[in-house]
């Protein structure tokens, strides 16, 4: 198994003095699915907007190789594909279709080629019906699955999900799981729902102020930070 | 029929309007009449609603009524009439283009014509960002009349500090969320420019409506001069 994401003694600390990231360590290997688990505020948002650069600390991350630096940006934000806690930040354009063509254009690729991408992504989805629809027309669920579709016609290496099932019933929440499976790609889930965890993840990093508190077994983590309703 | 005609056609039939309105003198009531004519054919067929798109056009006047005012009182009545119309038709012209438009394609519009590329980025965030303000006001608005806003007593000092504070609330809400979408559209390797879907074509329709509109409104400018 080869190393995607390596990150070692990340530290970052906010305008206002706020210190978010103290030290973290963290490695995710090849087709794996790590769950980052933790209490609001202990960092696990702000660590994967490091990975591609959106917030930059201190400390050595690589992506593929490659050292998350500016001129490095291009490259890693196209192998990280970013799915955010609130989809209408990331849905902007008047259609499904020219959102999730957004990001395929952006990697310069022609209007032909992002289109195929685009429409490939939206089926993968199970949003090719929504083509036409305005964003802001669509459930949560749906918008959760047009933001991911958008990020899959990128065709990253690795996937962040931030907080996935937020806004989400539990129906979608198992039709996302299912979709997830399906994926071949690395993820990251940043998560407090421990069943979507354990559904997906092999494993999990609990953040606590900070740092990396402890990593293992999803369950053995669950129990020892009585992480469950 | 405007919605489908080449954006930046539209822009700089714009662009000769809006010139042809600045530069015309006198501009007197038959002057307006004129261009108000063309605009009104614009309206009528691009299919608009007409008295909705009158009536925004009016959002002008506040900023021109009171120099139209000093202007009148000084005893110079054309002057003052100037003031008013010919912001009110440059809006109404502005806003045909706008109404007509998608914005996406307006603003890749104003870059290919050599509008400075951060210029066409503020302008994109600002057309973004005022949806989150809208939305932002709209949710503190609904959270307000929950807890009881609407039974509050109408002192006015009182209501000045609860507008003032909601207002700086509102300002860091979407600022917060501005940073957001920003992040979102980096993570998708936006690098502020907008690339449409499908590279615009122009047609001999768009150089008509061009042609057209610039003929139009510079043949009544200097019909008027003479």
């Amino acid at each position: 198994m080869s190393v995607l994401i390596q990150a070692s003694d990340v530290r970052y600390r906010y305008d206002d003095g706020t210190l978010a990231l103290d030290g973290v360590d963290f490695q995710l290997e090849e087709g794996e699915t790590v769950a980052l688990l933790g209490p609001n505020g202990s960092g696990k948002t702000t660590f994967v907007l490091h990975l591609t650069g959106l917030l930059q600390g201190s400390g050595e991350i690589t992506v593929c190789g490659m050292p998350v630096r500016k001129e490095n940006f291009a490259a890693i934000r196209a192998k990280v594909g970013m799915v955010f806690q609130d989809s209408d930040e990331q849905l902007f354009l008047p259609s499904v279709l020219e959102d999730a063509v957004f990001g395929p254009r952006n990697l310069g690729l022609p209007a032909d080629q992002a289109l195929a991408h685009a429409r490939q992504a939206l089926e993968q989805v199970g949003m090719a019906w929504a083509v036409a629809k305005a964003p802001y027309h669509l459930s949560a669920g749906e918008k959760r699955r047009v933001a991911l579709a958008g990020v899959l016609a990128m065709s990253p290496q690795i996937l962040v999900l931030d907080e996935p099932t937020t806004y989400l019933d539990p129906p979608t929440q198992r039709e996302l799981i299912r979709l997830l499976k399906e994926l071949p790609q690395a993820k990251i889930l940043v998560t407090h729902d421990i069943a979507f965890a354990q559904a997906l993840a092999s494993r999990a990093v609990f953040f606590e102020r900070g740092k990396v508190a402890a990593l293992g077994a999803i369950d053995e983590i669950a129990r020892r930070y009585d992480w469950r309703l | 029929m405007l919605h489908r005609r080449d954006a930046r056609m539209k822009l700089l039939a714009l662009l000769a309007v809006l010139v042809a309105v600045a530069t015309t003198q006198p501009f007197g009531l038959v002057t307006a009449s004129g261009f108000a004519a063309l605009l009104g054919a614009g309206l009528l067929i691009s299919r608009l609603p007409v008295t909705g798109v009158l009536a925004r056009a009016a959002v002008v006047l506040p900023f021109t009524v009171t120099f139209a005012g000093i202007a009148w009182l000084a005893g110079e009545a054309g002057r003052a009439f100037a003031l008013i119309a010919k912001p009110y038709l440059s809006a109404l012209a502005v806003l045909l283009v706008v109404a007509t438009t998608p914005m996406p394609a307006l603003l890749a519009a104003a870059s290919s014509l050599g509008v400075p590329r951060m210029l066409v980025l503020v302008l994109q965030f600002l057309y973004r960002y005022l949806f989150v303000v809208a939305e932002q006001a709209q949710h503190m608005w609904v959270a307000a009349q929950c807890r009881g806003a609407a039974l509050r007593t109408s002192h006015r000092a009182g209501r000045f500090r609860a507008a003032s504070g909601t207002l700086a609330v509102l300002f860091a809400r979407s600022y917060e969320k501005a940073e957001g979408i920003e992040r979102s559209m980096l993570a998708r390797c936006f690098d502020g420019r907008i690339r449409l879907l499908a590279p615009p074509r122009l047609g001999w329709r768009d150089l008509a409506l061009l042609a057209f509109a610039a003929v139009a409104a510079w043949s009544w400018r200097w019909w008027v001069a003479s």
